[in-house]
């Protein structure tokens, strides 16, 4: 069972910002879909491997060798705030 | 044909025409524009248009074509590609608000061979909000209509690149499926779509949304036309991990060859109760049609098959909650202009930024990732996935290929679902299984039911059957008449 207490320690994990009507609405809503996902339960999965991925998968390595970057003001010119071809964000050290 | 339903026709006429010169790359480009005046108001299947570089390609294909110089098989066709996808200098929104003004500083690959093969990008196509959707109705600009019936959804998440090709605004288009966001609007919208082997095709600069099942695709009214463009954005790329790096084969050499022989198998779990009379009607026709075609037909069961949308939507929901976590605010995308600290700002920005199902899944893929939960959720779907993938394993020992309805119904009516999100997830039964497995999967038009809405039917294969695929679906459609149907508008 799902509570909004759950819902607003998930929203702070997340980084979501919620109203009021959104904490209510996401309780109840995830209280019916966790509920469901709930059926896997009586799946027997004793000594199965998970499977993180569909195709067996090895590491991918490159030539160790100088590529073309990006270039710096193509990327900066999609950041909010920028200085002196840095990101900009507000203070930080504040914040726990 | 009237000059602005050019786009209607194949792939192979149009090059026809224009390698002997009865219409230019430009004129082709023109016409797909001008239809898109003349529906898109009805059908809002585009996001931006791309002017420029549609023309910009067109004239270097017509330059060419001039100096009698060979050009690529899909030289001059429009397509439109889902706006999840980079498109260098040309804004990609992902279908989102915290996206809207982000300018890609690079190319998906995908792109890259666009241009490679002269393909002319008519517009950026509409979706659900970063492809969470099965109705296009998370998309944050405007809901893409049906347009067989306008009070309908289109399907989702690609439901701009199913739309674009079906009201023939554009011959071609590129959509991506993690659950079937190819395979349902395909259905919905009466065209041909393809959910490529992962792997298959690059996924470098595909907005990420669950990376272990994300797989971008062509959308087409003919399966010849998915065929080639399939062909054009296949390949091993260095740039993507989890690249395959074996040949492709030319799909489209033997698309006409018979299927005497084949070994179709039907799931017997998709056409039970849940599955609409027409439609289950229709599915039925077509294994008629299929072993008159010379096929044996088998049942087969997927006994993990009802677990699928617990399974696949546990792993889905965590896997974009970690990739969605690059959306803050400090690089690029929407920031919250009320913040005054960084934590402010996280909160604000992702808060003003994502639409209601974006937040739903990360605040969930959040949830069974957290500590307490990680067994119970994440990593049980994880092993039922491996039991779903050896479901299939198995059937293969038996089939070559599997038949099931793309979607249990029609397209729904728009607004009918969306306050209820499990009974929207409810309709992914049919496709995502092929994501869980990494398998191709491919859906056709099959039928109509009494309100004159299509009907799609799927076929899904061992990994890298593409070729089998493609020629069973070819030969199907060449014995129907379905795909030759349009949309009256």
């Amino acid at each position: 069972m799902i509570t909004k207490k759950d819902v607003e320690h998930v929203a702070k994990l997340a980084r979501l910002a919620l109203t009021e009507e959104e904490k209510e609405k996401y309780t109840s809503q995830f209280s019916d879909i966790l509920d469901y996902f709930n059926q896997l339960r009586e799946v027997n999965t004793e000594n199965v491997e998970p499977m993180a991925q569909p195709v067996p998968m090895q590491n991918v390595m490159r030539e160790d060798k100088v590529e073309l970057p990006f270039i710096r003001d193509e990327i900066l010119m999609n950041a909010p705030l920028e200085e002196n071809g840095y990101f900009k964000v507000p203070k930080i050290s504040e914040e726990g | 044909m009237p000059a602005t339903k050019l786009c209607f026709h194949t792939v192979k006429d149009l090059r026809k025409a224009l390698l002997n010169r009865e219409i230019s790359a430009v004129e082709l480009v023109d016409a797909s524009y001008k239809r898109i005046e003349e529906v898109e108001d009805n059908v809002q299947a585009f996001i931006s248009l791309t002017k420029d570089l549609a023309y910009k390609t067109a004239k270097e294909v017509d330059e060419r074509i001039k100096i009698n110089a060979d050009i690529p098989p899909l030289a001059g066709i429009p397509i439109a590609v889902k706006d999840v996808i980079c498109t260098k200098g040309y804004t990609t929104t992902g279908g989102s608000k915290i996206l809207e003004n982000f300018v890609p500083p690079y190319n998906a690959t995908v792109a890259k061979k666009l241009e490679e093969n002269m393909i002319p990008i008519i517009g950026k196509a509409n979706l659900d909000e970063f492809a969470m959707g099965s109705s296009n109705e998370n998309s944050a600009f405007s809901i893409a209509k049906n347009p067989w019936n306008f009070k309908m959804v289109p399907g989702g998440s690609s439901g701009g690149s199913a739309v674009a090709v079906s009201s023939g605004e554009t011959v071609i288009s590129l959509g991506t499926d993690t659950g079937g966001s190819i395979r349902l609007p395909a259905s919905f919208c009466g065209v041909v779509g393809m959910k490529p082997t992962y792997g298959r095709v690059s996924r470098f600069g595909l907005m990420a949304y669950a990376s272990s099942l994300d797989q971008i695709g062509p959308f087409g009214r003919c399966v010849e036309d998915v065929a080639l463009t399939l062909q054009a954005i296949s390949g091993y790329d260095n740039m993507d991990s989890t690249s395959i790096n074996i040949p492709v084969p030319d799909y489209s050499a033997t698309l006409h060859h018979d299927i005497k022989g084949l070994r179709i198998g039907v799931i017997s779990e998709m056409l039970g109760e849940g599955t609409n009379p027409e439609v289950k009607e229709a599915i039925l026709n077509s294994i008629k049609i299929y072993e008159n075609l010379g096929a044996k037909i088998e049942e087969i069961s997927i006994p993990h098959n009802q677990y699928a949308i617990a399974t696949y939507y546990i792993i889905a929901m965590a896997e974009a909650s970690a990739n969605l976590a690059r959306y803050d605010g400090v690089k690029y995308g929407h920031r919250s202009k009320d913040a005054k600290n960084i934590m402010d700002m996280y909160m604000n920005s992702r808060a003003e930024g994502f639409g209601d199902e974006v937040k739903r899944r990360i605040m969930l893929g959040t949830y069974t990732l957290s500590s307490g939960y990680y067994d119970a959720y994440y990593k049980k779907a994880q092993q039922v996935r491996a039991l779903i993938k050896k479901d299939f394993d198995k059937a293969w020992e038996k089939v070559d290929l599997l038949i099931s309805p793309t979607c249990p119904t029609t397209a729904f009516e728009i607004g009918s679902k969306i306050s209820d999100p499990l009974s929207m997830y409810l309709m992914d039964i049919g496709t995502i299984t092929a994501n869980l497995a990494g398998i191709p999967g491919i859906s056709l038009p099959c039928g109509f039911d009494s309100a004159n809405l299509p009907i799609g039917i799927q076929l899904t294969g061992p990994v890298l059957s593409e070729e089998i695929m493609l020629r069973a679906a070819y030969n199907f459609e060449q014995s129907t008449d379905f795909h030759k149907a349009n949309p009256a508008i």
